[in-house]
């Protein structure tokens, strides 16, 4: 428990950030020192990201400044982050896949002979660096596209260490590695903040958290909240720092009811290792929650339901009827009417540089058509609904749907699928990135779409949102559901309790009280 | 929103528009070049005469089914190499069987080999430019095989001649297929289900899939139109020359991506107008023709024709997507 | 995956690609060589090292710019032009030969070097670029040849398209090529010797460049190496001057094995289309960041030895299009085979 606020290593000062419309840094004092493990915390959204996207020269600020060491400093790329000492290990790796480790490792800089990489010396250091922090399994040799997504992570662990860093920001970086690496990595940087480094330490895992850190900063909205030395605030408080308190008024009230006969069945899913024999019953009018962790299976459910994924068994029945489909144009047929909200609008939702107005239409041509050909008429009163039902604000709907904000641009999705008055609305974290406003409409429009009689499966990463909305939520943990919160058991406690697989009494003691 | 305000820009974006006002100036300037130097030259307006147009435009249809065939697997992202020997082969076929059935021949084998692409495309996820590069080359050793490798002996029928070479009310009848063809890609690419999947998986083959939209079938439509396209321009062309030759389909591959691709489409996919091809294909052949009149050697036309395509390009390519 | 795969493993995983294709070509040159009268003699061995080097060096041009993730459809122009360049200046005085040879070269590399920086500061795709400056090279080649002829100086001629011994006797070195210690390694081809100077010189150090390495990085992630702070445009630059280079030593080459100088398009166009089968025969991944000259080395002689084997069994010559084109689609399509494997299937569309 250090505290040497005294001498700041890197401080912000006064820094805004804003992509589009969407505020996501304002007016940011912030400062970490050397020798400390220095934990950010927030929800999604709530600027962490693009704090340390600033402090590494990936981004540039709107306004405001930075300092190192006492000098003021500019970072217009990653590389003048590094050279300066920054380094950051990003939740997307980095990595090149079609080169090896010690290529990856090494590749700015590589240790040279006449003029000419060396070899063998590249690869004594992608040893030495990949032992020091435990992971002599890794042969330098591989491409990195042949390793397993825990050895890739601990490979830009490696790299990042190899640049020498005054400051090294992590982020996430723990969120694929297998126990055992974790149980390394802690006494990694326990032994780089003796050294003196000063670590930024982004996670969502509050164990972690409570090991390592020694101060932590908490980021609401885009703002910086506070930041105290670990001790000072229990779990409960932590959490109410992060959410703030004016959270539950932005959802729709949920009506008290008979749970309604079940709509759309599934019995038994299995896909590959990551499903397991998943079961789970939506009735008509109900919004049903998948929480846990990420990665617990849940993006797989909604693409094995859509008929994107190859190979799975089990039943799926729509009114007693079987209804796996085996594509996603099976999935929209009049028989089905199955809508997925897919989890990347940008490269799976939309086709960015067509226009509005093709883009609402793309899955419902079949019905806005007269034998080959596109009814213009019916289309325009189609798009033209479309926009009004979802108050989308736009200019023209002939505009790429690239020159959309965030919010408007998912709006867009989503009307796209309503266009196909879907039975069945699966939903991939919808609310991702998007500004408050339009994440309360969204949230209207789920209940409402509900009350229209709709079978909704709505996977959210955030715990707010599925206690805000849902009738009901099955928490997925490893490819199976564990456990089905209904009512007003749907609690923080309980969520994360189930979604780590643990008795929730336990975590209710010793409060595990943080979501993402 | 009304009504009102949806119609006028709907779909169109302006940036499409923009290549292909750029490249009809550019027709413009070359015909009023070439006519400079027949003035100064010979005192004659040779390039103007309603004529000599419609010749340029008769020799433009073939290059111009190609290029429509071309256009549409270029949407959707990928590319056709193999028209080539398509071309060649559907002539040499069409000839070899003669009569009623020769038309049909061609265009089956057109088809045929557009349907092998298509799937080796759309199944085994090939990158299109080897495996059309392979289909053309077995396509040039079937017929190799088929002629013993010299020129067929056998002729064209007169249907082929006709549509070929004929003319009606003083108008070629090559023009009026291309005008056919133009007219029908047209209005698929712009009104039908169809054409709205193909600028979409151009786009985006991911988002096209997952919006429910049948890719594999259109990928294979694509490329199976753009090999009975270039089967059609194979028949028309032996109908022109009255018989098929080796290589005949050879110097078409190439032009047809350069008027594709000049006429604003963007060799990524997804963007562009039919019109734009059709301003293309114009383009290249009345450049020819001017540097033909201009009596340029061969040197100086290979020179001007690719420096016109770089800085047709260097103009209003630019903002073209850049990789990843 | 783990430690215990021995190193020779990984790496012949990793270069599955360039073992298969050495392992065909070798397995049609022992067939070739078993059905020739004259089989394993330096005199075949000459005739075939000097058939294939064009298409070699020009296969080895087209592997960077793949590599990066684009196409060159301009190598094969690039060899016409620097081939037709080669008919005028490699004659004269032992001085005028060698500032012919690397003019030739050098105009190989500026004509590169035009297309990268289209490319790079144009933003124009590589594929739509080199297919106009290729017609441009086309243009060039015409203008310095309208109709095949010229002249290489002729000594020159006969010594690098003949085996080392022919070399030595024709420079007077080695007395005259009669040294005891010579006669081992008389027989060896020149243009196979040049071929292996080739790769030594120029493609294993360029490998070992950052800024080789970076031809690779930027094929398999671009925007990694970008933000890895890599010289992504010096990269770009650099692979499509060296592509420049191979297509100019082939030209250059072309023109010392026919004593003259040819502006033939269809044969350009042949070369370039030929290249590309032999990259990807050679293993290398047209989607970029993956593969070697070496492979597509290896590729073009495949190409060729097809062709070898056809002249010797007596197959006409014609049908040789077909075996190769078929060659070639076995190849793809057995590695599109991996698609059934997918079990995603968003994954196709990565």
């Amino acid at each position: 428990m250090t505290d040497r606020d005294a001498q700041p290593l890197l401080s912000l000062s006064k820094i805004s950030k804003r992509y589009g419309g969407v505020r996501a840094l304002e007016d940011v004092d912030f400062s970490c020192s050397a020798g400390s493990i220095h934990a950010i915390l927030g929800e999604n959204g709530a600027g962490k990201s693009t704090l340390i996207k600033i402090m590494s020269g990936v981004v540039q600020p709107d306004t405001g400044s930075m300092t190192l060491t006492g000098t003021p400093r500019r970072f217009l790329s990653p590389a003048e982050a590094n050279a300066a000492g920054v380094v950051c290990v990003f939740q997307e790796l980095s990595l090149m896949p079609d080169l090896s480790v010690a290529d990856n490792i090494s590749i700015v800089g590589p240790p040279t002979r006449l003029g000419l990489i060396d070899a063998k010396a590249q690869r004594r250091r992608a040893e030495e660096l990949l032992a020091s922090i435990g992971c002599e399994d890794v042969n330098p040799l591989l491409n990195v596209r042949d390793l397993p997504l825990s050895r890739r992570q601990m490979v830009e662990i490696a790299k990042a260490l190899g640049k020498k860093p005054q400051l090294l920001i992590l982020d996430e970086a723990t969120s694929a590695l297998t126990n055992s690496d974790v149980a390394t990595i802690y006494e990694v940087l326990k032994r780089l903040r003796r050294e003196g480094l000063s670590i930024l330490y982004i996670s969502h895992r509050m164990h972690e958290i409570e090991e390592l850190a020694d101060r932590a900063s908490v980021f609401r909205n885009g703002r910086h909240i506070e930041t105290f030395p670990m001790g000072r605030y229990g779990h409960g408080e932590i959490v109410e720092l992060m959410i703030g308190r004016e959270i539950s008024a932005q959802y729709p009230p949920k009506v008290k009811r008979e749970r309604p006969a079940p709509l759309f069945e599934v019995k038994k899913l299995t896909w590959e290792n990551r499903l397991r024999a998943v079961d789970l019953s939506i009735g008509k009018g109900e919004i049903v929650g998948l929480g846990g962790l990420d990665g617990q299976g849940q993006k797989e459910l909604l693409l094995a339901l859509f008929g994107v994924l190859k190979g799975v068994t089990g039943e799926v029945t729509l009114d007693g009827k079987p209804a796996l489909p085996g594509s996603p144009a099976e999935a929209k047929a009049p028989s089905r009417r199955i809508a997925l909200i897919p989890e990347d609008r940008k490269t799976e939702g939309l086709m960015l540089p067509m226009s509005i107005a093709e883009n609402l239409c793309s899955a419902s041509l079949d019905a806005l058509s007269t034998g080959p050909f596109i009814d213009r008429t019916k289309e325009e009163v189609a798009i033209t609904d479309a926009i009004k039902r979802l108050q989308i604000k736009i200019g023209s709907p002939g505009d790429a749907v690239a020159t959309l904000s965030g919010g408007n641009q998912q709006k867009v999705v989503i009307a796209k699928w309503l266009m196909t008055n879907p039975r069945v609305i699966l939903l991939n974290d919808p609310t991702r990135g998007i500004d408050v406003g339009t994440k309360q409409e969204i949230y209207a429009l789920l209940r409402q779409l509900a009350d229209k009689g709709a079978a909704i499966l709505f996977y959210s990463t955030d715990y707010d949102e599925l206690i805000g909305c849902c009738d009901r939520v099955a928490v997925m943990y490893d490819g199976a559901i564990k456990v089905e919160l209904e009512g007003d058991g749907i609690t923080e406690q309980a969520l994360i309790a189930s979604a780590l697989n643990i008795d929730a009494g336990a975590a209710a003691r010793s409060g595990h009280g943080v979501h993402g | 929103m009304t009504a009102a305000t949806l119609k006028p820009r709907r779909f169109a974006l302006a940036a499409d528009d923009k290549p292909i006002v750029i490249a009809s100036a550019f027709i413009v300037v070359l015909l009023m070049i070439g006519t400079g130097y027949t003035l100064a030259t010979q005192g004659t307006m040779t390039l103007l005469s309603p004529n000599y147009l419609l010749q340029q435009l008769q020799i433009g249809a073939f290059l111009g089914v190609v290029a429509a065939g071309m256009m549409l697997v270029i949407l959707i992202g990928h590319i056709d190499l193999s028209v080539a020997w398509t071309l060649a082969a559907a002539a040499m076929m069409a000839t070899t069987v003669g009569g009623a059935w020769a038309i049909p021949t061609g265009l089956a084998v057109g088809l045929t080999v557009g349907v092998i692409n298509g799937l080796g495309v759309a199944y085994l996820r090939v990158p299109s430019m080897i495996f059309t590069l392979g289909v053309n080359a077995v396509m040039r050793g079937l017929m190799v095989a088929h002629t013993g490798g010299f020129a067929p002996q056998t002729a064209a029928t007169d249907l082929m001649r006709f549509l070929a070479a004929e003319r009606i009310a003083g108008i070629p009848m090559a023009i009026f297929v291309w005008l056919g063809v133009s007219v029908v890609i047209a209005i698929v690419l712009k009104r039908t289900v169809f054409g709205r999947t193909i600028y979409a998986i151009g786009n985006r083959e991911a988002a096209a899939y997952l919006a429910g939209m049948h890719t594999r079938g259109v990928i294979i439509t694509a490329f199976a139109a753009c090999g009975m396209l270039a089967g059609l321009a194979g028949v028309l062309l032996a109908g022109y020359s009255t018989k098929a030759y080796q290589g005949m389909g050879d110097a078409y591959v190439l032009p047809a991506i350069a008027a594709v691709v000049i006429g604003g489409t963007n060799i990524l996919g997804g963007r562009g107008k039919y019109l734009g091809t059709v301003v293309g294909v114009i383009l290249i052949v009345l450049l020819n023709s001017v540097l033909s009149i201009m009596q340029m050697p061969e040197a100086g036309r290979q020179i001007i024709y690719g420096v016109v395509i770089i800085s047709m390009l260097l103009v209003y390519g630019r903002n073209q997507r850049v990789t990843s | 995956m783990t430690g215990s795969t021995p190193d020779w493993l990984i790496r012949l995983r990793q270069n599955a690609g360039l073992a298969s294709a050495i392992a065909l070509f070798a397995a049609f040159y022992l067939v070739y060589n078993m059905a020739h009268p004259k089989g394993f003699s330096p005199q075949v061995f000459v005739q075939n090292a000097d058939e294939a080097f064009a298409l070699v060096m020009v296969a080895m041009a087209q592997t960077l710019p793949v590599l990066l993730g684009g196409l060159d459809l301009s190598v094969g122009a690039v060899m016409t032009m620097v081939n037709c360049l080669a008919s005028h200046l490699v004659v004269g005085s032992p001085l005028q030969i060698f500032f012919g040879m690397t003019a030739c070269i050098a105009a190989g590399a500026a004509f590169g070097f035009m297309n990268g920086c289209i490319v790079v500061y144009g933003r124009i795709q590589p594929i739509i670029t080199t297919l106009a400056t290729g017609a441009i090279a086309i243009g060039i080649a015409l203008f310095l040849r309208p109709k095949p002829g010229g002249k290489v100086d002729e000594d020159l001629s006969w010594a690098l398209t003949n085996g080392l011994g022919d070399f030595a006797e024709t420079y007077h070195l080695f007395d005259d090529g009669k040294a005891a210690w010579f006669q081992p390694i008389a027989g060896i081809p020149v243009a196979f010797v040049l071929l292996i100077l080739v790769v030594l010189i120029i493609w294993v150090p360029f490998r070992r460049t950052v800024i080789g390495r970076t031809v690779y990085a930027v094929g398999s992630a671009e925007g990694a190496a970008f933000m890895s702070g890599l010289p992504v445009n010096q990269a770009k630059l650099a692979a499509f001057t060296l592509a420049g280079v191979f297509a100019a030593i082939g030209g250059l080459f072309l023109a010392i094995q026919t004593s003259s100088g040819n502006a033939d398009i269809p044969q350009a166009n042949s070369y370039t289309l030929n290249s590309i089968a032999a990259v990807v025969l050679g293993g290398t991944s047209l989607l970029g960041g993956s593969g070697s000259a070496i492979g597509s080395l290896f590729g073009a002689l495949i190409l060729r030895v097809i062709s070898f084997n056809f002249r010797i069994f007596d197959i006409p010559p014609l049908m040789q299009s077909l075996v190769e084109g078929l060659i070639l689609l076995a190849a793809v399509s057995l590695g599109g085979l991996r698609v059934l494997r997918i079990k995603n299937r968003l994954e196709l569309f990565r």
